[in-house]
């Protein structure tokens, strides 16, 4: 089993502000890492620090064995943003281009072939959109829409999904097959790392959690997180947490 | 209208604006060969002599003119490649950068002004517009940056700071030469010179060749930024890339549409388009027949009515804007039901 992810002593601040503060952790190839932390607390920095989106004030990071920002296999890593980062709103782009978007790191500068057209419509397939590719993204529902993301991470034939809050306004029920579909990804050998508010879900699903609030509260397995005090830590004795029993 | 139909009456329109740009390419062409290729001068003058029977039956008199074919080609390239680029642009949000680099190009034409009339450098207008607005565009690209944004301060900064740059250096060099500053303004009424011709061909084969080897990776950038940094595409590079693209359509189209009225071109013809299109290559196709049913309109009005193309052309693409909000909104009504 290879590492996928090595973050050592990583620190990054935005001017005054540290976000993260001497995180070390790694990730190992067929983890399910569930991301946790009050709002706040630098999950999103930290996810981004992963993917080389920032660069880390000190600290070192390797993506895949390389440092990270030497690291250029993108087609390697999946990654589906929070709902408003991306222009799917207000963009006329099918389902299919934003998918087919998946194999332009493969593809350079050459058109898509038959194969990268048919691995397009096998990820469509696998998350069950095949009927909806002619749509446009921004007439689809909340749920439709994160299950074409990832099959453009699917399409990238990516080793790593990394996921930052992806069912955001996603109704429960197809929340919930959407965490099926992740199961049965990492049950494939997909490395996933999944930022979620929803403790609860994440408890479920994940089989590695990490908790930060800054710092690192706890990394570990998601039976050894129940039974420690790390959540009550980060997200402070008064700290609203999102929690429920299934 | 059917999906089917759709997409052929499309295909049709597309391989008419083809066909039209490469008849007017090959006319700016013949013209610029025409002293040095006898060739070259024989085929020009049987195409002015095709004018002329299209001027008799038609009972016209502009096409037995080089120079009305000319300004023709202009608007016509134009036409294709000010949509083109401002499919992305829009959709990137960064609709007013057209304007900004349009500004910036006028302290450009200020310049050369400048430059001409107190060293006795001879060379056109145009280079040393296009060379400030590629400077300019740089700029923008530098501040958006250091401010992580295309947002519309750094633009207004960048729009105004260089107009007033501009209206500073022909201030003093007032009187030093005879150019006309209204028509960089405001587009010019009559002709476009030959090496404004010419110059706008060699922009359409540079902006069509880029956009076809970088189609997919300005497509990733505008629709999804994040993600495109994270598959290792240098998106820093693309934006830059994208700027200096719009920087050199809004030197060409400015010679037609002014400063002032130039960003209309990259913006109008992409949000009609947009309203109807179904995905994003649609967009692309739509904006560009909607682009060419504008100048073409526009421009025939001009003629028609003896007024600068710059007015009629912005009012008809607005106007083609309205009808496809009305066709739009009238689908998906049809469509509740």
């Amino acid at each position: 089993m290879s590492t996928v992810v090595d973050i050592q002593n990583v620190t990054f601040a935005y001017g005054e502000n540290v976000a993260v503060r001497d995180v070390s952790l790694t990730i190992e190839e067929g983890d399910f890492l569930g991301l946790i932390g009050p709002n706040g607390s630098g999950k999103t920095t930290l996810l981004h620090l992963m993917l080389g989106l920032h660069s880390p004030d000190s600290g070192t990071i390797e993506l895949f064995g390389d440092p990270v920002d030497e690291f250029d296999d993108g087609e390697r890593i999946g990654y589906v943003s929070q709902k408003a980062t991306s222009r799917g709103g207000s963009m006329p782009v099918t389902v299919r281009e934003a998918v087919r978007m998946g194999r332009f790191a493969h593809a350079g500068f050459g058109r898509l072939d038959d194969e990268d057209e048919a691995i397009v419509d096998d990820a469509l397939e696998t998350v069950g959109i095949t009927d909806l590719a002619d749509r446009r993204v921004n007439q689809l529902s909340g749920g439709q829409r994160q299950r074409a993301y990832i099959a453009r991470a699917l399409a990238s034939e990516a080793d790593l999904l990394a996921l930052d809050e992806p069912t955001v306004g996603v109704d429960a029920e197809s929340r919930d097959e959407f965490y099926q579909l992740l199961d049965s990804l990492n049950q494939e050998g997909i490395t996933i790392v999944l930022i979620e508010h929803d403790i609860g879900v994440v408890t479920d699903r994940a089989d590695h959690i990490a908790c930060i609030n800054q710092e690192l509260y706890h990394h570990g397995d998601t039976e050894s997180f129940v039974e420690s005090d790390a959540l009550s830590e980060a997200y402070g004795a008064n700290g609203q947490v999102v929690h429920h029993h299934h | 209208m059917n999906a089917t139909a759709r997409r052929s009456v499309e295909f049709a329109g597309i391989v008419a604006t083809a066909l039209l740009a490469v008849l007017m390419i090959g006319v700016i062409s013949l013209e610029a060969l025409r002293d040095h290729v006898g060739a070259a001068a024989f085929l020009y003058e049987q195409f002015i002599v095709v004018g002329e029977w299209m001027d008799y039956y038609l009972g016209t008199g502009v096409f037995s003119h080089g120079f009305m074919w000319r300004t023709i080609g202009t608007v016509i390239l134009i036409g294709i490649i000010a949509p083109v680029v401002g499919t992305y642009l829009v959709h990137r949000e960064m609709a007013l950068i057209g304007e900004t680099l349009a500004h910036t190009a006028f302290a450009g034409v200020a310049v050369g002004l400048f430059f001409s009339a107190t060293t006795g450098w001879d060379g056109n207008l145009l280079t040393a517009a296009l060379v400030v607005a590629i400077l300019g565009a740089l700029g923008v690209q530098w501040l958006a940056e250091r401010t992580d944004t295309y947002g519309d301060v750094p633009i207004a900064i960048m729009l105004t700071g260089s107009f007033a740059v501009g209206t500073i250096i022909i201030e003093y060099g007032q009187g030093l030469s005879g150019v006309a500053i209204e028509d960089f303004l405001f587009g010019s009424a009559a002709v476009v010179p030959s090496s404004g011709a010419q110059l706008v061909v060699v922009q359409t084969f540079a902006v069509l060749g880029v956009i076809a080897i970088t189609y997919k990776q300005l497509l990733f950038i505008t629709f999804d930024e994040q993600a495109a940094r994270v598959a290792r595409l240098n998106v820093t590079w693309y934006n830059a890339l994208l700027i200096v693209m719009t920087a050199v359509v809004v030197v060409g189209a400015m010679q037609i549409l002014g400063v002032i009225l130039v960003a209309a071109m990259l913006v109008v013809p992409v949000a009609a388009a947009s309203q109807l299109a179904e995905s994003f290559r649609e967009t692309l196709v739509l904006s560009v027949l909607f682009g060419q049913a504008s100048v073409l309109a526009g421009y025939a009005i001009s003629i028609h009515q003896g007024i600068a193309a710059s007015g009629p052309i912005v009012v008809v693409a607005i106007a083609i804007y309205l009808l496809t909000i009305a066709a739009s909104s009238r689908s998906s009504a049809l469509s509740m039901h």
